[in-house]
């Protein structure tokens, strides 16, 4: 290839193109808008919280008839949605750290990025997009468990079972926005989705090794009241001799506050 | 337009963008040219505000990335063709992206169109072929119909018919008065599409010029002699005071005309065999000013005449 390269003439042009679409200041709402897409176009999210639903509403059910009418006395009706959570916040968990970790893998962040370079703000609108959409989820699934066991069993009750729809949502929901800062963090799915199982299953194992040793008792005893087992477990009970899970959801929320902490800080200055 | 000031980078001891200082104006396509692991995807990376710079400072507008209030609107930018979620369809895709800027929804229609991916909109990205990716990069960086475009590598992938329809849309965006800059390692590549071009190597700038000047500046032109009489004609050129390249049994010579040549060998009653004037490619010119700079260089074949031996540039590091 040699040089018979057509040189334009240096003549005046126009300085700079001006585009015919109006230009507005980009905010909050056109993140959320972005997300929401997002959210609801990926076929994992569809898996995950279809997997949630079933597990709840289908093992709920099931155990619904085989717990004894008598146990409602002094138990809401959502108790049996307790065992379908113990699995189906998995899926949360999951979802949450698929809805960052896939952008980082796939190569999304950089195009998200450019298109929004306030990072903050696109954390921001991921974590309340996911957070709605995993809250109501659970709490559809855990009221649906209730009113099946009403409608069915029949039997009498003492206890309102409309807040343990709130709690068990709010908490399962809750391990999934922590599941979300941990992806964000940590930027590999397996990884992240590895360390979420280790804060739900070691504090519930952990104990049965730490009684052995008499200085670690108080420890053992803090991981048993507090793990994520225990604490859906208590919200559901409706025993209010040991609490109906305040204290769990609280220490759950700081967890995922300061998580969140974290992911906004890591990724302020993150080259991606 | 994209201004560069002492732009760094380093990743520990390795410095992949050294102290690059340019501007990028609107009107033209502005070429990036440079070896592979020259710099140039690091160098976009961090006027996209992705990478942050060791040092030195890097305006869109005279405004730092972070800062622009109409992102997509200001600079549209086409850095991986791959740099999206395979299982979601090209529509949701541009959908999110334009929502994010809040541009309207039938702006995803038209660059779909422009790009005329309008039939494979639902399907999901993973399904598409090398070019219908880079199609769909291109869409995304035409979508907030930004005053600045910046493609990295856009003809990669792309058949014929694509790779001459990026050539003209590039041209258009630029007649209209966008800026335009397009990276590449092919100098072929750069000498259709470039009014103006900027050659780094290992993260240093190398050349900044326009396509006229670099021609004119680094395009080698020679006259090509074959003779049965070698030797002969050799002592006549060291007494004319003409030194020749020796490259098998073609002899080179810079800096003369071909007509001296022919006239001095006659005057000696010299056969020649040939007797050409040759112009050195713009490849040529592009491979001698990267040379040092050139980080991998392949093991096999004989090296090009102008490229240094294997292994000369990390003297230099």
């Amino acid at each position: 290839m040699t040089t018979t390269q057509q040189i334009p003439d240096q003549a005046p042009r126009t300085p700079s193109y001006v585009s015919p679409i109006p230009i507005g200041r980009t905010h909050l709402g056109h993140a959320l808008a972005s997300e929401w897409t997002k959210i609801r176009s990926v076929r994992s999210t569809l898996w995950t919280l279809g997997v949630f639903l079933a597990l709840v509403v289908l093992i709920g059910c099931m155990m619904a008839g085989l717990v004894g009418a008598d146990t409602y006395l002094n138990t809401p009706y959502t108790m049996p949605a307790f065992f379908g959570l113990l699995l189906g916040q998995m899926c949360l968990v999951s979802l949450g750290v698929l809805v960052v970790s896939s952008e980082y893998g796939t190569g999304m962040i950089r195009t998200t990025f450019t298109a929004s370079p306030q990072r903050h703000r696109v954390l921001a609108a991921k974590i309340l997009v996911f957070f709605a959409v995993a809250f109501v989820t659970a709490a559809v699934a855990i009221a649906a468990v209730g009113l099946y066991a009403q409608l069915t069993v029949g039997a009498r009750t003492n206890v309102n079972w409309v807040p343990t729809v709130f709690k068990g949502a709010l908490y399962v929901s809750l391990l999934g926005v922590l599941a979300l800062a941990v992806g964000s963090m940590m930027r590999h799915s397996a990884g992240a989705i590895t360390t979420m199982l280790g804060v739900l299953l070691v504090p519930a194992i952990m104990p049965a090794f730490l009684l052995f040793n008499d200085g670690l008792v108080d420890i053992a005893q803090f991981m048993s009241d507090y793990n994520a087992i225990s604490a859906l477990s208590l919200i559901f009970e409706g025993d209010r001799s040991t609490g109906t899970g305040g204290p769990q959801i609280a220490l759950l929320a700081t967890l995922t506050v300061l998580a969140c902490a974290g992911a906004f800080a890591v990724q302020a200055n993150r080259d991606v | 337009m994209i201004s560069l000031e002492g732009l760094t980078k380093r990743y520990g001891e390795k410095v992949a963008v050294n102290n690059l200082t340019f501007e990028v104006r609107p009107g033209i396509v502005t070429g990036f040219l440079g070896p592979n692991g020259a710099g140039k995807s690091t160098t976009m990376r961090m006027i996209l505000g992705l990478d942050h710079p060791t040092s030195g400072d890097v305006r869109i507008e005279g405004r730092h990335y972070a800062e622009l209030r109409d992102p997509l609107k200001s600079i549209g930018a086409l850095l991986d063709a791959t740099a999206n979620h395979g299982g979601r369809s090209a529509y949701h895709h541009l959908l999110c992206l334009a929502q994010s800027n809040g541009l309207p929804e039938r702006r995803v229609h038209e660059v779909l169109d422009i790009v005329g991916l309008t039939a494979v909109a639902k399907k999901k990205a993973k399904g598409f072929s090398m070019g219908m990716g880079q199609r769909l990069g291109i869409a995304a960086a035409l979508l907030g119909d930004p005053r600045i475009l910046m493609f990295d590598e856009p003809v990669n992938g792309l058949d014929p018919e694509g790779i001459h329809w990026i050539r003209t849309l590039m041209q258009r965006l630029a007649s209209e008065g966008r800026t335009v800059f397009v990276s590449s390692h092919l100098m072929s590549e750069m000498a259709l599409t470039a009014e103006h071009l900027i050659v780094i190597g290992q993260g240093r700038l190398l050349s900044d010029l326009s396509m006229a000047d670099f021609i004119r500046q680094n395009s080698r032109s020679y006259v090509r002699v074959r003779t049965p009489e070698r030797e002969r004609f050799l002592d006549v050129l060291r007494s004319a005071g003409l030194t020749a390249m020796e490259t098998g049994d073609v002899l080179e010579l810079d800096g003369v005309a071909a007509e001296q040549i022919g006239e001095l060998a006659a005057r000696h009653g010299l056969v020649l065999h040939e007797l050409s004037p040759q112009q050195a490619s713009l490849e040529e010119a592009f491979m001698r000013l990267t040379a040092e700079s050139v980080e991998y260089h392949a093991h096999s074949g004989p090296a090009a005449d102008e490229q240094a031996p294997w292994g000369a540039g990390w003297k230099k590091g």
